[in-house]
């Protein structure tokens, strides 16, 4: 989905770096000071807590062996000796496991590749080259960006079924990339165009073909936008359920689907589960404690779908 | 990488909805790009778009007017079958709460958040904790609350602090569960326990209760004997189970223990005379009894079932608890919008309103509020088409057989059209809804985008 900002006056960057960064003394540090802000410091690190329990309680009881999860996962606290890596080597032999892992690393690279190179190019055309109704693509473009995946659901697997990709990972990329083109084309066109014009100009005395202005000066020159799109992009392809849950077919069903099988037999499949989880959610983690950065910035621009 | 490419960091506009861009919008430079090129860039994107997003809005539409397997044209039915079907009235429903309430929590919260970081040293770790379950999947944060919300106090975090914060001011009862035998001369009234006979001062009773492990018992007990006989009305309250086996039903075996701590009431007419509580080996005694015919209760306080806290993911509560764990999703999203929003509000607006003498509270309702509306609605609204579209966290948390009781919009759509109804037609038939839901979205992102551009 996606709304816009209001056009902020201070430049994104500085705002990002606000937005997760350091303190500022502003409105409610006067208000704290005034009622105390031992009160804020305690109401804060409750918060912290709660926000941080849940995915503890994920990680410990991926580390608990099934004998031991009759009793809470805190109390590894009293004994620590109930935890174990033996889950995670389970899960190595765990071919479903394994194949799904890779199935959504198969889903996801091209997925995000896709889209930064089809969306990058049409970008750079609304951005920088003149051709008959392209204000108006441009706004069904915008118009685009909240369609809800649901409605493509129905026609696309009935289109599938036709041309004999429906099931395959093919099929599953394919509408990855569709519906992130929306998005992708709105931040980097909008990002393209802030390029100064006279370097395209001077590329352009130059001789360069447009395609050589693509690549050598807007593709490198709009490499914060595209990364943030490619963050976003991953995290969104790596993170989806829904799409696979119709498109893939069983032999290539991504992680996410994998687990939500294993839900239905929730006590049971706990040592798959939790581990598994865990599993399926470090790789974002990662990408997003390494590119904090671009993911705010993105998130600022404009959007989530 | 990118921070010192030159150009860009100056301006540090990553896209704003085409506001910086605007500036030099290539409308106004004839010459660049040509044409017939233009095509080779676009046609990939347009033939995506084309096919798997713009086609599929129209077709959706078309599907809805047919039946299940598309074969017959049926009008408007599958649109008359959504609204009078229980099932979707019920995801209506549930999106409706859902829409009323997360968005506006959500929003709440991250303003409170970003408003409070400002003050606190280590906001950048604050920030980034609440911020990171935005970057996992809602399968993940599903598997995650499903832990949470395991009804077991012993399993579930959820149940487990509210059962201990529960137990802090209401004590368990002592002996959960507990009853006479049957042929026993107490009989059973409103969850405790009554004696069938009257006694009067003089009397020694012995009250036989099974239904409870010895090794519950407190450690304190002692094995009961027969009550001795006194002055005033006495007995002892016991469990008559012998450990091992054997003993005999109705009376007091050696080894059989006393229960202590028990209440014990003397009713008169139905209003309490006199209430005591039982010794370690079980014994009480009412002293001071005016003569009289009395019953002996035993209050249900005495057999309460303990207290295991809530049925999170039953019919009930699912909703709400499922919300929950969307909340800890997006609280961050909200904080980190509205903090950069606060961020932008300029200083001297606030300056100068404190110069004025406006105290703390009102340059917030009168400044920065207002400066900052625009951002709470962008938030608003982008939270409200997210949740109008939440499927994963319902269909992943739900257990099965709640599923129904939880289930909206979207996630009925792919029930009835995948999950085994395969009824393609009323699938489509709620996509359009969907899609109709959105509209108004897509018409504010589409006129915003304008009026910056103009």
């Amino acid at each position: 989905m996606t709304a816009t900002m209001e056009r902020p006056s201070v430049p994104q960057e500085e705002l990002a770096r606000q937005a997760l960064g350091a303190p500022r003394r502003g409105v409610a540090s006067r208000i704290a000071s005034r009622t105390g802000g031992g009160f804020i410091q305690v109401f804060l690190v409750l918060i912290a807590i709660f926000w941080t329990v849940p995915a503890i309680g994920l990680f410990v009881s991926s580390l608990v062996g099934a004998q031991d999860s009759g009793s809470g996962w805190w109390t590894f606290l009293l004994e620590p000796a109930q935890l174990s890596l033996d889950n995670y080597s389970n899960l190595l032999s765990n071919d479903d496991l394994v194949g799904s892992f890779l199935n959504t690393v198969l889903i996801t690279v091209p997925s995000t590749l896709g889209v930064v190179l089809v969306g990058s190019l049409a970008a750079y055309a609304f951005a920088w080259m003149q051709f008959w109704g392209r204000d108006w693509i441009f706004l069904i473009v915008i118009g685009l960006l909240v369609v809800p995946v649901q409605v493509g659901l129905i026609p696309v697997a009935e289109l599938y079924g036709q041309l004999g990709i429906f099931g395959s990972i093919p099929g599953v990329v394919i509408f990855h990339i569709a519906f992130g083109l929306p998005f992708a084309i709105f931040l980097l066109r909008n990002f393209f165009a802030g390029i100064p014009r006279d370097l395209l100009e001077a590329a352009r005395m130059d001789g360069a073909s447009e395609w050589t202005i693509f690549r050598r000066v807007v593709l490198p020159l709009g490499l914060p936008a595209i990364a943030s799109l490619a963050i976003f992009q991953f995290l969104w392809v790596w993170n989806d359920f829904l799409i696979a849950l119709v498109f893939a077919g069983r032999d290539v069903q991504p992680l996410t689907v994998f687990l939500q099988s294993q839900t239905r037999q929730f006590g049971e499949s706990i040592d798959v589960l939790a581990p598994g989880a865990f599993l399926s959610l470090i790789v974002p983690l990662i990408v997003f404690f390494s590119f904090q950065r671009y993911f705010v910035q993105g998130t600022l621009a404009g959007s989530v779908k | 990488m990118t921070e010192d490419e030159p150009g860009l960091h100056d301006e540090g506009q990553i896209a704003t909805a085409g506001g910086a861009a605007a500036v030099n919008t290539p409308d106004s430079q004839p010459g660049l790009g040509r044409s017939w090129w233009s095509l080779a860039y676009l046609l990939p994107a347009l033939f995506l778009l084309a096919v798997v997003v713009l086609y599929p809005i129209l077709y959706t539409v078309v599907r809805s007017l047919f039946d299940a397997n598309g074969s017959n044209f049926v009008g408007l039915e599958n649109y008359g079958d959504m609204f009078t079907d229980p099932a979707t009235l019920i995801s209506i429903r549930n999106n409706a709460i859902w829409v009323v309430v997360a968005p506006v929590v959500v929003t709440t919260l991250g303003l409170i958040f970003a408003v409070l970081t400002e003050r606190i040293r280590w906001a950048s770790v604050f920030k980034l904790l609440v911020f990171m379950p935005m970057a996992i999947s809602f399968v993940a944060a599903g598997i995650i609350f499903r832990l949470v919300y395991q009804a077991d106090p012993d399993q579930g975090v959820a149940n487990a602090l509210i059962v201990s914060v529960h137990d802090i001011f209401a004590e368990s009862s002592a002996y959960p569960g507990a009853g006479p035998r049957e042929e026993a001369e107490l009989s059973s009234v409103d969850g405790g326990f009554e004696s069938t006979a009257t006694y009067g001062v003089g009397d020694s009773v012995a009250l036989g209760l099974v239904g409870f492990a010895p090794g519950d018992v407190s450690p304190d007990a002692v094995p009961a004997s027969e009550p001795a006989a006194g002055d005033a009305l006495q007995g002892v309250v016991w469990l008559d189970f012998a450990v091992g086996g054997g003993g005999e039903e109705g009376a007091i075996d050696n080894d059989e223990l006393g229960l202590p701590g028990v209440v014990v009431q003397a009713v008169q007419d139905g209003t309490v005379a006199a209430s005591t509580e039982t010794g370690p080996d079980g014994a009480f005694v009412f002293e001071g009894l005016a003569d009289g015919d009395y019953t002996l209760a035993l209050p249900r306080d005495n057999f309460r079932e303990p207290f295991n806290g809530l049925d999170w993911l039953g019919p009930a509560l699912i909703t709400p608890a499922i919300s929950g764990s969307y909340v800890w999703i997006w609280a961050g999203f909200a904080m980190v919008l509205i903090a950069a929003g606060l961020a932008a509000i300029p200083r001297d607006a606030l300056e100068a309103a404190r110069v004025d003498g406006a105290t703390e509270t009102q340059v917030f309702r009168r400044v920065t509020m207002p400066l900052l509306a625009p951002v709470l609605v962008v938030v608003l609204v982008t939270l409200v088409i997210n949740v109008l579209k939440v499927f994963d966290l319902v269909y992943i948390i739900a257990p099965g057989s709640v599923q129904d009781d939880a289930s909206v919009l979207a996630l009925q759509m792919y029930r009835v059209s995948f999950g085994g109804a395969d009824d393609q037609g009323l699938g489509s038939s709620l996509s359009v809804l969907l899609f109709l839901l959105v509209l108004p979205a897509m018409a504010f992102n589409i006129r915003r985008f304008r009026r910056e551009q103009s």
